[in-house]
């Protein structure tokens, strides 16, 4: 047990998994607003680019992704992400292009997490907010967008644990994050594999778990009763 | 449908308006777009010699089509374990708990009771952990190399996949009206029987869109046998870029080929919703595509589209 916390470092891979998440959590709430609002949108040309943009990454394998940020941004392009003369440049570097591709991966769903928010409200709510003469502006703000949010809420929460999860992938591109723990024991000792595997398994029981019954209790609070 | 809810039909200066952001929003989008090419282009990966292999028959023959070949039998063998386990596992959970100290009632609750802790961990642990530790049984076994890889995939993706369809399943049931369960009863079924010839062929039929939609998950999730070494489309590719440094063509190419099939499945979950719903077998929207999921919807269904 204690050769498995000292040899393997999981504290720093377990630090790794939430930076990685939490990195990627906002990258992909910001970008999938963008992405959102351009499906929204009533303009033809930005409702195609929100919507090819969500068909193309969503249908795409995230491992694919996130090899890409390393094989082409980095190796083939040359964009690197971190200061070269940095000792740890290989580690730094790796970690933010990962945290690249689970932004554009989880971004298509972020967008359709909120798109499905805005498809839920009646379409007799918008004409009534309009037919008692509010603005577009009010409309919004007092109408439409706090029951989006709240309908939005579900599919957000359930993203973010997929997302959390899916920071496992990150060991493709040698991020040294939970599953790669789990990667160099079966390379370099396999009786510590059981454990390793109850250990990280347990530990993503813990993160996924708790944030699966704080969403649902969430959602079951603010629904919008119809 | 969204749009009409955010906006109203606009008049000849709300048109004039949206032409213009139309061209800006063109013009930056082109830019951006042109901006990528020119990266690429400087960095010489629109050179004929990092294409042509793609137009060579021994690209394909050796690399290409055997590795969508692995790809497409680890999804297939994977979804049919992961359906047969999915039924099993939502008719164990849709049973009532029995009573009692009898020792059938005592097995069953225990039988119940592993299916639920099933659930919940194979959902809640990264279908990559698992693949991982099978294979990293497998090779302590001596079996890294042969069918290993396509093991370790098959079962890390059918584990997590039994777990997603049976609460598919379950929250398709859930939508059924309270009726058909007792009418079953009240005309003597037993409960086995109401669940298995009356609720199951009903919320499978309901839920055939959330169905369809999981095999994108699961064909996209092949792609996590990379890292157990498995021939599937990536790894088995790979190797055929050594030599002319196009990796990013191959990767444009596996994407596209990616993109191609997954599309055309979320195409047939949104006509078969449409079928179910021309012929009134839904009792709401199910959520294959970020359609309406609905706030009050099972946990369960949505868990699944996001992975």
């Amino acid at each position: 047990m204690s050769s498995l916390f000292s040899d393997y470092h999981i504290w720093t891979a377990l630090w790794a998994t939430v930076r990685l998440t939490i990195y990627s959590a906002i990258g992909s709430l910001v970008l999938g607003t963008i992405v959102a609002t351009l499906r929204l949108s009533p303009i033809g040309i930005l409702r195609f680019v929100g919507t090819s943009y969500v068909n193309i990454f969503r249908n795409t394998p995230l491992t694919l992704i996130i090899l890409s940020c390393s094989f082409v941004l980095y190796i083939q392009l040359g964009i690197t992400l971190a200061n070269s003369s940095d000792p740890k440049f290989a580690d730094v570097n790796g970690f933010r292009l990962a945290v690249v591709g689970m932004t554009v991966y989880h971004a298509t769903y972020v967008c359709e997490a909120l798109r499905s928010g805005f498809n839920t409200i009646p379409l007799g709510q918008a004409e009534a907010a309009r037919s008692i003469g509010l603005t577009f502006g009010q409309t919004m703000r007092e109408v439409i967008l706090p029951q989006a949010f709240r309908g939005a809420v579900v599919p957000l929460g359930n993203t973010l644990i997929a997302l959390t999860k899916n920071t496992t992938v990150a060991v493709t591109i040698g991020v040294y994050e939970l599953s790669a723990v789990l990667k160099t024991v079966t390379e370099r000792d396999p009786g510590l594999l059981n454990l390793s595997f109850l250990v990280v398994g347990v530990i993503f029981v813990i993160l996924t778990l708790p944030m699966g019954v704080a969403i649902g209790r969430l959602g079951n609070r603010v629904a919008v009763k119809r | 449908m969204s749009a009409s809810v955010l906006f109203d039909a606009p008049g000849p200066k709300a048109r004039r308006r949206y032409a213009l952001l139309g061209v800006i929003g063109g013009v930056v989008f082109a830019a951006i777009m042109a901006l990528v090419v020119w990266k690429l282009a400087t960095k010489d990966q629109f050179a004929s010699a990092k294409w042509k292999p793609f137009a060579e028959w021994s690209t394909w023959h050796s690399y290409i089509l055997p590795g969508l070949r692995g790809t497409l039998v680890a999804a297939a063998i994977a979804i049919v374990i992961a359906l047969v386990l999915g039924v099993l596992l939502a008719m164990l959970r849709l049973l009532s708990v029995p009573t009692g100290n009898s020792p059938k009632a005592i097995g069953l609750r225990a039988v119940t009771w592993i299916a639920t802790a099933w659930v919940e961990l194979t959902r809640a642990i990264p279908v990559l952990l698992m693949m991982l530790f099978i294979f990293g049984v497998l090779s302590a076994n001596g079996h890294g190399s042969g069918n290993g890889p396509l093991i370790a995939t098959v079962a890390g993706l059918s584990f997590y996949n039994s777990s997603v369809i049976c609460e598919v399943i379950r929250g398709g049931v859930g939508q059924l009206p309270k009726g058909q369960s007792e009418a079953g009863r009240s005309i003597g079924l037993t409960e086995g029987q109401t669940v298995r010839q009356i609720l199951l062929p009903q919320a499978i039929t309901a839920m055939l869109p959330s169905l369809i939609s999981q095999v994108i998950v699961v064909l996209k999730d092949t792609a996590l046998g990379y890292n157990v070494l498995y021939g599937e489309l990536l790894y088995n590719s790979k190797p055929a870029t050594s030599l002319n440094g196009n990796i990013f063509a191959m990767l444009v190419v596996i994407a596209a080929i990616y993109i191609a099939i997954n599309y055309a499945i979320s195409k047939l979950a949104t006509w078969v919703e449409h079928r179910l719903q021309a012929r009134g077998r839904t009792t709401g929207p199910a959520a294959p595509d970020g359609d309406p999921a609905g706030p009050t919807n099972a946990p369960g269904v949505a868990t699944g589209q996001a992975v």
